[in-house]
């Protein structure tokens, strides 16, 4: 209770502070910046892009904003506009990540995440393997000796096909040495339907995100297995890389510039989400919303962006969902 | 803590002055919002999300569930005088609600709408606070065996909208089947019928769709056949519902708010399934003196046990959401990510870790529930007087109105040639007696069932048997079967008998 306090405290005083005036030692950016955000409002890129803006104005980095939400297939129908209509544009980012580059692959659309200028991957959610509360399956070898035995009979419950969660099982698969295309991966439309079918026992198994279904985790009524990071993402639970499989998949989140900027601008840009990320009101909202701080800018992100590509679309071939 | 000592508490904190002003800001704006079609509540907490940082939570839950609520109560409105439904719950209401407007009682219908709204939410509220952890434990145990058997069942139920002749009620079911299909196919990834048209890879809207046929092919359909004459004005007639109004809607009120809550429950309830099975309940339950105003006058009793049933799943919706962090529901799943943004993790533990805000969110549903029937009640007379309007003038403001809401749901221009070509075929539809509202039960069902039986198939490996041998899917299909010829035998059985 008390911390909710303080943190209302702390964000309202950081809006009147946005509304008083800059800071005098903050220097600002840009004059005004164009955010676009290839999906509805209140999801996890719409969340990523207002960040941005809540901790820019408290810094008094950028003058004004101006946001732009088109959603649908995982960024497929906002990304062509962003090209099309932000072309040379300085003052423009896109807010995209993991779910692109795998919707780009799919569905097979004329533009790519690739077409875009790659500025910072900010944050990132490793996923996490679950299993009903009364599973006999207490460890994550007893879930990959099931898999290597029959994949067949372990169904897995996760996000739409093709998405993070099903790359996840995929690589799995594949370094048990079974094919992916064995997979019972079964697709639910969102967060809810899925996690019902998995406290239900409706199927042998889950994977999400972290935050998906780290409370019902912690409550008891899911049993954690591994998760998907670099390093722990919950106390008492392994990664996939340490107990023996090499796999680190998250899902990021991060900002890219329009299509035919010069280096100088994406020099430009990149220093200024360098500096967002510096602030204190950027690691007050990382913290509050639970977000891992992923930042990674410049040649250092464009190589991982081709890697991770390059990756997705392998695992998407050998499900059978690219060509 | 037990749920009176609860109700105690939360109505405690739900009644200041403050908490008071979220709640009628609340119902006013999901009342406006709830008329335009397109925009929904989903739509519009997402858009207050921003308020958040300057709000406390509980002041900013109150104002999102009154803006929850009362969209439901909005979305009625227009589906009744305009033959606009405002949201998905609500285009069932449009079928009879529509025609009775039309016959000038547009004025029982939106009071018999309200009232019912107001009895069916107080339902599911009770529902919410006693009933909340143990039928979200039942429905757990419902998998995709079972989902599949229950959209069975409403397929079975849809006999009663096909209309007079079969084989047209079927070219529609199939016109609407085969709209479902468009987008990416959830179980493979893979894009159907979207002819690389990006914007159609998320499918098509239902909104969208029941705005077109109801709205936009009505439209065209009677400036198509206009005759020019003297102007010809509506009859508003009473305002009141009579006292056989009264009579007529209490027990499809109290049936639709009992199919409702716990359709709202289930985490791919929804409300589309109850709204429709209530439908099919009363037109099959109706009194024989009234069974012919279905399909033609208007029945009050097809108005009446829908709209309740759209209410009462509404509150169902935020059970799994409030006792397990399970959003169902596009609105649960924004209002999830706001409890995020105060910190506060939704989950199982919510009821005891944050029971001072669940509670008072609760009373204030109560008190949100009173204050729409208060605001929804007196603008009904107003409301009615639209119908005043001259026609052409009213038809006219009707597809302004629907092409504006519909731009709104994605400023997306795609979905505005989606609107008219579906509209133009709408009127042909009406031109050649072909019935519409089968379109939206396929295009809603279809896919529905389709990923059900699939998710179901997949966990069996490929064993039907799975429909059969799992006891609450078996009882689901007995019931359909019994639904498809219980009435035929009966018939025949009476026939026998004289």
């Amino acid at each position: 209770m008390t911390s909710r306090r303080t943190l209302i405290a702390a964000t309202a005083g950081l809006a009147a502070a946005g509304l008083l005036g800059r800071p005098a030692s903050a220097q600002q950016r840009f004059e005004s910046l164009f955010v676009f955000i290839p999906a509805g409002p209140g999801g996890g890129w719409d969340g990523l892009g207002r960040a941005l803006e809540q901790a820019s104005r408290a810094a008094g980095l950028v003058g004004s904003f101006q946001f732009e939400n088109v959603g649908g297939a995982g960024g497929m129908v906002g990304l062509p506009r962003f090209i099309s209509q932000r072309r040379g544009r300085p003052n423009a980012l896109l807010v995209g990540g993991a779910v692109m580059v795998g919707a780009g692959i799919t569905n097979r659309t004329p533009v790519s995440i690739r077409d875009v200028v790659p500025i910072a991957r900010m944050t990132s959610e490793p996923g996490i393997i679950v299993v009903p509360a009364n599973s006999e399956m207490r460890t994550l070898t007893d879930f990959t000796n099931a898999l290597k035995a029959n994949p067949g009979g372990v169904a897995v419950a996760g996000g739409s096909a093709g998405g993070i969660d099903h790359i996840i099982l995929g690589l799995m698969l594949k370094s048990l040495g079974r094919n992916a295309r064995e997979a019972s991966y079964v697709a639910f439309a969102g967060g809810g339907p899925a996690q019902a079918a998995i406290l239900g026992a409706q199927v042998k198994a889950g994977i999400s995100g972290v935050s998906e279904f780290a409370e019902q985790v912690k409550a008891g009524r899911m049993r954690a297995l591994a998760t998907t990071g670099e390093t722990r993402s919950l106390d008492g639970v392994p990664t996939l890389k340490e107990s023996g499989i090499d796999i680190v998949m998250g899902n990021w989140r991060g900002l890219f510039g329009a299509p035919g900027i010069n280096p100088a601008q994406t020099r430009a840009l990149v220093d200024y989400v360098t500096a967002v990320h510096a602030t204190p009101a950027w690691r007050e909202i990382v913290t509050t919303r639970g977000w891992d701080d992923a930042f990674l800018v410049g040649d250092a992100f464009a190589q991982f962006l081709t890697r991770d590509h390059s990756e997705t679309e392998q695992v998407l071939r050998d499900i059978g969902l690219a060509s | 803590m037990g749920a009176i000592e609860g109700l105690t508490l939360g109505f405690g904190h739900a009644l200041t002055l403050s908490n008071l002003g979220w709640a009628l800001l609340g119902c006013f704006l999901g009342t406006a919002i709830g008329v335009l079609p397109g925009i929904g509540p989903a739509l519009t907490i997402a858009l207050l999300l921003p308020i958040t940082f300057s709000v406390s939570a509980t002041g900013a839950f109150i104002l999102f569930c009154g803006i929850f609520y009362g969209a439901m109560y909005g979305g009625s409105t227009t589906s009744i005088l305009l033959n606009t439904p405002g949201e998905s719950g609500s285009i069932i209401t449009a079928l009879e609600g529509a025609k009775m407007a039309k016959n000038g009682r547009a004025g029982p219908a939106l009071a018999t709408s309200a009232i019912g709204s107001f009895i069916a939410g107080t339902v599911g509220t009770i529902g919410i606070a006693f009933l909340g952890p143990i039928v979200v434990e039942l429905a757990l145990k419902l998998g995709p065996a079972e989902y599949f058997m229950l959209m069975v069942l409403c397929f079975v139920t849809v006999s009663a909208v096909l209309g007079g002749s079969a084989l047209r009620g079927l070219t529609s079911l199939g016109f609407g089947l085969l709209l479902g299909l468009v987008g990416v196919d959830l179980q493979t990834g893979q894009p159907r019928l979207t002819f690389g048209v990006p914007e159609l890879l998320d499918g098509v809207n239902v909104v969208l769709v029941a705005v077109a046929l109801f709205a936009v092919g009505e439209t065209l359909y009677l400036a198509w056949r206009y005759i020019e004459g003297p102007v010809e004005v509506r009859e508003v007639g009473r305002i009141m519902m009579s006292k056989s109004d009264w009579k007529r809607s209490f027990w499809p009120w109290i049936r639709g708010a009992g199919v409702g809550f716990p359709f709202g429950v289930m985490p791919t309830g929804g409300s589309e399934m109850p709204t429709m099975l209530s439908y099919y309940m009363e037109r099959k339950m109706v009194k024989p003196e009234f069974a012919r105003e279905f399909g033609t006058t208007g029945a009050i009793e097809g108005v009446a046990g829908p709209e309740a049933a759209n209410n009462a799943a509404a509150a169902g919706v935020l059970v799994p959401m409030l006792t397990l962090g399970l959003p169902t529901s596009a609105t649960a799943a924004i209002m999830l990510s706001a409890f995020q943004s105060y910190g506060i993790q939704p989950g199982p533990m919510l009821f005891t870790s944050q029971a001072d805000l669940v509670w008072t969110l609760i009373a204030s549903l109560f008190i949100a529930n009173v204050m729409l029937v208060v605001l929804n009640l007196p603008l009904v007379g107003l409301w009615a007087r639209i119908l005043k309007i001259p026609q052409p003038q009213l038809y006219a403001g009707i597809l302004v109105f629907a092409t504006i809401g519909t731009y709104g749901i994605s400023n997306s221009v795609i979905d505005l040639v989606l609107l008219y070509g579906i509209g133009i075929i709408a009127m042909f539809m009406r031109r050649f007696d072909f019935p519409v509202a089968p379109v939206i039960i396929g295009m809603i069902l279809g896919p529905m069932a389709e990923q059900a039986m699939r998710q179901a198939l997949t966990i069996s490996q490929g064993d039907w048997t799975v429909f059969v041998t799992r006891p609450i899917s078996l009882v689901i299909l007995l019931i359909a079967v019994t639904a498809l010829i219980g009435p035929r035998l009966y018939a025949a059985w009476l026939r026998r008998l004289a």
